[in-house]
């Protein structure tokens, strides 16, 4: 340390306040982000476009009526596909596994959630798509319903931890079998949590593009059913946004202020419910 | 969890008592039964996707063998299937996001774990995650009509300027680029590196800054000299998770790489990436080969991303309990 005492205040302010830019500019990003999103989507924005079909290109108005209920009916198939799975999944770590089944199961979970999303896509086209020759909206759904466990195993598993011993050891003490002290007892002093995981996990699925581009693909027109190709909004933003026409691009900024409207809305509310903790019963 | 205390089924009056408690117990059977289905149903569907882009893949890996990771030729019409142009973009946008993100989100962690008071720091963490949530398909939105027309107007003569000399700043810049996915990449996996390393750094143990404090250190040298390194491999966990993640990026990277298959020196000129040409080509490829060649892609992909997940789990989790105790 044969360093002045000056040398080092002096490198010890700069790299902190470097650091503090680093968090500056990384901020930036989002307000830029948003500010943009709003100041062009706003613009494009106007009742048509959640009540009309699209318009035909050269066309000037039109809607995404039709891959806002693609969106809808997509993620309500995927939640009733992933969160069961993953709810279960979560209850098994938290409570019943052994320690080496419950490592492996923890550590393929985190697996699954690093597997890149066009994979998913590409699985769930070989495994549905092609067995049932034909794109769907029951294709797209299994493709984010695959995509919603990883999230939920995890946040059920936290929310569990997080519920005190003493819950568990007065429900056992009553004479209640586990189960139903689970069922009873633990599971609702966790629920706040839970919800909130799902939440979030919705909203990161509601965003994926590419697990939908060959499993909803896409539809200028309603689709009836679960069985036709569907259009959703995150598809819609790519195919517009990469097209040559300006009236699409209008579209594809008011479709992207939509989509991450509620994408941050619903993360910011989940996130306020989750940080109120563990809501003990009484 | 098995120390939980369970009726014990020994200490039970006979008759109607018992058969109740039997019946319980069966209902805890179910209940091990239905979570435990659950759990392997998790391992059989990534075993699955394991299987699927292996045996979909057959028809490519048996026709071109090894050498299709090598071949730099790609053109379906042709018959020529060669993987090499999109490994090179994979691999080339994802270095330039992390030379950009490392230095950004390491500094900004940093910042939130050691400098910000708790309640300053918790706030900006929460809208660093928000900008983790933004869909990639905004980011590409943003990236061809707000990125590119920027990169274009100043960004990339002021490089010419100054680095034109060098080999990767050469050629005309039409815009899409590898130069700009690889911008558009460093601005996406940014919160994901400090959200992980800001956890890393909270769970080094106080003592380690309070003993480095008492030799004299300035903050800066405790925090350089002591803390960083003893989160290290957490933090080396944190930027493979961020790797992982550019690598398998699609959809923003799509948007802007220009999904030409070629491999040049220069960062300016446009690319491709094994995420954005199976984005791009799989809905309308004809043929097996084709296909199968495209879900090989696929199967290299999921391999690189898998392993660099693993790893990162593994380091991360090493920082966790080498601060616990």
């Amino acid at each position: 340390m044969n360093r002045s005492l000056k040398v080092r205040l002096f490198v010890n302010y700069l790299m902190l306040g470097l650091t503090g830019l680093c968090t500056l500019i990384t901020l930036s990003a989002l307000f830029f982000i948003l500010g943009y999103l709003v100041a062009h989507g706003i613009g494009s924005l106007n009742w048509s476009f959640f009540t009309r079909l699209p318009a035909p290109v050269g066309e000037a108005g039109g809607g995404m009526a039709n891959a806002i209920v693609g969106s809808g009916k997509a993620l309500l198939l995927a939640t009733l596909i992933g969160i069961p799975i993953g709810f279960l999944g979560g209850v098994y770590l938290a409570e019943y596994g052994n320690p080496a089944a419950s490592f492996v199961i923890r550590y393929v979970t985190d697996l699954l959630n690093g597997v890149p999303s066009i994979i998913i896509g590409v699985v769930v086209w070989g495994l549905v798509v092609q067995r049932m020759g034909h794109f769907s909206t029951f294709a797209g759904g299994v493709a984010l319903g695959i995509m919603m466990i990883p999230i939920s195993v995890r946040s059920t598993e936290e929310f569990l931890h997080a519920v005190p011993h003493s819950l568990r050891e007065a429900a056992s003490a009553l004479g209640a079998p586990k189960w139903k002290g689970l069922v009873t007892v633990v599971v609702p002093a966790a629920i706040r949590g839970i919800i909130s995981g799902t939440m979030l996990d919705l909203a990161r699925v509601a965003g994926e593009t590419a697990p939908l581009l060959f499993t909803a693909l896409g539809n200028q027109f309603w689709s009836n059913g679960w069985n036709e190709p569907t259009a959703t909004l995150p598809v819609m933003i790519y195919t517009y946004a990469i097209s040559a026409y300006d009236d699409w691009h209008r579209q594809a900024w008011a479709a992207g202020f939509v989509l991450l409207t509620v994408v941050l809305m619903v993360n910011i509310i989940a996130r306020m419910t989750m940080a109120r903790g563990i809501h003990i019963p009484r | 969890m098995a120390t939980t205390p369970v009726v014990n089924e020994g200490a039970l009056p006979p008759g109607r008592a018992q058969s109740f408690v039997r019946r319980l117990q069966a209902g805890e059977e179910l209940a091990y039964l239905v979570t435990a289905t659950a759990a392997a149903t998790i391992f059989l569907i990534t075993a699955l996707i394991l299987y699927e882009l292996f045996s979909q893949s057959a028809v490519s890996r048996h026709t071109l063998g090894w050498s299709f990771l090598f071949t730099s030729t790609w053109d379906p019409v042709a018959g020529n299937f060669g993987a090499l142009p999109f490994i090179y973009g994979t691999v080339v946008t994802s270095v330039l996001a992390l030379l950009i993100a490392i230095p950004l989100g390491v500094g900004a962690a940093i910042f939130l774990a050691e400098m910000a008071p708790m309640g300053i720091s918790n706030a900006l963490t929460f809208l660093i995650e928000l900008l983790a949530a933004v869909p990639s398909v905004i980011y590409g939105l943003l990236g061809i009509f707000v990125l590119i027309p920027i990169l274009q107007r100043s960004v990339v003569p002021a490089l010419k300027s100054v680095l034109g000399g060098l080999p990767i700043f050469h050629g005309t810049f039409y815009g899409v680029s590898v130069f700009s996915a690889g911008i558009v990449l460093a601005v996406m996996i940014v919160p994901f590196i400090i959200s992980v390393s800001r956890e890393v750094l909270l769970s080094v143990p106080n003592d380690q800054r309070e003993g480095s404090l008492a030799l004299g250190s300035t903050k800066w040298q405790t925090t350089w000299k002591v803390v960083v390194p003893f989160a290290s491999t957490g933090i080396t966990g944190s930027i493979f998770l961020a790797l992982a993640r550019a690598l398998g990026e699609t959809m923003a990277v799509t948007m802007v790489i220009g999904n030409t298959p070629q491999i040049k020196a220069s960062l300016l000129a446009p690319g491709n990436s094994i995420a954005s040409v199976i984005a791009s080509q799989f809905a309308e490829a004809t043929g097996d080969l084709y296909v199968s060649s495209l879900i090989e892609l696929g199967l290299v992909l999921f391999g690189v991303t898998f392993v660099l997940n693993g790893l990162a789990r593994i380091m991360i989790m090493t920082t966790g309990r080498k601060g616990a105790h």
